[in-house]
């Protein structure tokens, strides 16, 4: 693997929030760990498609540059295995960009803490121009924003997870 | 060239798409419903954004999710495949005024042969010989007896509100034509309350015969040859062979012609499909225009050794075509597998494959995106595979096709294999003799238990 492929691995790492992440193929052996995160996400990596690492010579891995909504590096043949938590799930209707304001300069709509009814509108998802106000439809606090400003999210991506009232 | 295609489609067209586009360089977005989201299509894909729950209305033909997943992922082209999208107009109008490049013809091509009369009109004024017929409903015998002389009898006498074989009747000779005028209107007025009738020629044994064409955006156009597709269910083609057996080099040529003259009629852009009904004379008439890439494709590709994706993303990207018609070299045959039960009228058959080995070997390709362990989701059509062989004569074929279909297992759920296996048995089949009835006389063997 290069050391530029070793890059990628460690952005991934982060962009998907892992604490640890562990690759054999072979005789190639690698282990990332990060301290941040408590919750460890397992995800299982083999068989590695379009060659993450491939002995000998190893390629570019397959993560393309866009967003991490968009990427599937590591999580083929295991299903991703949720963060096991009693929350409920605001979850994205619709394809498009998340905000978590109106505008750039004005507050987001709702913050860690905040308690949220129904029809409380927590963030915008933006698309073609038209700006849609997404609405809890549950009742509880937000214990956790799970997508960054600006980020890209598709049909049935987790945006809040909600303490129930 | 373009850098990211998005591809707005399933199924084994979507990884057909990709693999093109990966061939060419170029990097690709799948769409999927939550229902897909162990396809193939979707490991494929360089990147792959879910737009909806399983139904197609929220999904697949979802213009404005479609649009979303583009615009986020910064696609520069959309390739629509074929069905769902694929020949809606006001979806490619949307396309360009995102200015995302619609991988198929402009919009006001899809709209005009969308339309049957416009289409017929267009071809008439092309000089494409269209079924001769009434231009609308006929007022009286007299009428009716005028332009029957004038078409050629036989001539059939259609319900203009007709449907399901219902207020039609043929009328071999003018002796005949009252008593079958009197019939017809009787029966379209008892079934639809309409007895508006009007007449077109009487094919006789029709066999559907089709032109591949390719037009370029600078107005050339050229044919691929025929692909003979008669052996239909319910209008459902089931089989597809080129180059046809009925077919002589004169008839490919005037059907060539015919089809360059439709396509260069509407200034056609990309890869389509000039639908034809020959009758045991080979006359041939115009029946359709399709404007997308076709199921069938690959049949085509194996006997002119062509990409016809990777052409249609050509022309989209203002390449010329070479201008020159291709014509067929050996012979191909394509038996569509779907998951029906041919012994239960073809009932569809959903669930889980839990064994999949497709035939390989020479002169063999399957085109699927199934595989052992995946659930075929109820929600859309029942394909599954595309059995493709070639060799060099119709005999050869059909003797590798038999020895596919017969290397071909899948378990879990029912398919239309032992359908096939007895159609590639039939005589009249092996003789090339049939035509667009042929299915209705065709009887399914009981099947036998495998010891």
């Amino acid at each position: 693997m290069t050391f530029k492929e070793i890059q990628e691995l460690i952005k991934l790492v982060n962009k998907n929030k892992l604490s640890e992440f562990k690759l054999k193929d072979g005789d190639f052996e690698i282990s990332i760990r990060t301290e941040k995160y408590a919750k460890s996400k397992s995800v299982a990596v083999s068989p590695v498609p379009q060659a993450l690492a491939q002995a000998p010579a190893p390629t570019t891995p397959a993560a393309p540059a866009a967003s991490p909504a968009m990427e599937k590096p590591a999580q083929t043949d295991a299903p991703k295995k949720k963060e096991s938590h009693n929350y409920l799930e605001i979850k994205s209707p619709m394809v498009g960009t998340f905000y978590r304001s109106a505008a750039p300069d004005k507050p987001p709509y709702v913050k860690v803490g905040d308690t949220v009814e129904p029809d409380t509108v927590v963030c915008i998802i933006e698309a073609m121009k038209l700006f849609n106000e997404i609405e809890a439809e549950v009742s509880g606090k937000i214990v956790k924003v799970m997508v960054e400003d600006a980020q890209p999210v598709e049909f049935g991506q987790v945006l809040f997870l909600v303490e129930p009232a | 060239m373009f850098k990211k295609i998005l591809i707005a489609n399933r199924g084994e067209i979507a990884l057909r798409i990709i693999r093109t586009c990966k061939e060419m360089g170029i990097k690709t977005v799948a769409i999927y419903s939550t229902a897909d989201s162990e396809s193939l299509h979707v490991r494929f894909a360089d990147e792959a954004v879910c737009i909806g729950p399983p139904a197609s209305a929220d999904s697949y033909l979802k213009i404005p999710k479609i649009m979303a997943a583009a615009e986020i992922t910064n696609a520069d082209a959309i390739h629509p495949g074929y069905g769902f999208l694929a020949e809606n107009a006001s979806f490619a109008e949307v396309c360009r005024e995102y200015d995302i490049k619609f991988i198929g013809p402009q919009p006001d091509q899809i709209r005009k042969m969308g339309d049957k009369i416009t289409a017929k009109e267009t071809m008439i004024k092309a000089g494409v010989p269209v079924v001769p017929g009434s231009a609308g409903l006929l007022k009286d015998i007299k009428q009716g007896k005028k332009l029957a002389a004038e078409i050629g009898y036989p001539v059939i006498l259609k319900a203009t509100a007709g449907g399901g074989g219902k207020g039609m009747r043929v009328v071999w000779k003018e002796e005949e034509f009252e008593d079958q005028w009197n019939m017809a209107r009787q029966e379209a007025k008892a079934s639809f309350g309409n007895d508006g009738i009007y007449i077109e020629k009487f094919i006789e044994e029709p066999r559907h015969i089709e032109i591949q064409i390719a037009g370029d955006q600078f107005g050339n156009v050229c044919h691929l040859s025929e692909r003979e597709c008669s052996i239909q269910r319910r209008h459902q083609k089931l089989l597809e062979e080129s180059p046809s057996p009925f077919v002589t080099k004169k008839l490919r040529d005037a059907m060539g012609k015919a089809a360059i003259a439709a396509g260069a009629a509407i200034k056609y852009e990309g890869v389509g499909t000039v639908e034809f009904l020959v009758d045991k004379h080979r006359n041939f008439y115009f029946m359709e225009m399709n404007t997308r890439i076709q199921v069938e494709h690959p049949v085509t590709e194996e006997v002119v050794d062509f990409d016809l994706i990777k052409e249609q993303i050509k022309i989209a990207a203002g390449i010329p075509i070479s201008g020159k018609n291709y014509l067929p070299k050996g012979h191909a045959i394509e038996c569509r597998i779907n998951a029906e039960d041919p012994f239960n009228d073809f009932r569809p058959s959903p669930g889980k494959i839990t064994s999949f080995h497709s035939p390989k070997g020479h002169g063999v390709r399957v085109d699927t995106h199934v595989y052992a362990g995946y659930l075929i989701p109820p929600y859309y059509d029942s394909m599954i595979a595309k059995l493709i062989c070639r060799a060099p004569s119709r005999e050869e074929c059909i003797r590798k096709m038999q020895r596919a279909l017969d290397e071909f297992i899948v378990e879990g759920v029912k398919t239309t294999i032992p359908f096939h296996q007895q159609l590639m048995n039939n005589p009249d089949f092996q003789k090339g003799n049939f035509h667009t009835g042929f299915l209705n006389d065709f009887v399914l063997e009981p099947q036998e238990e495998k010891t």
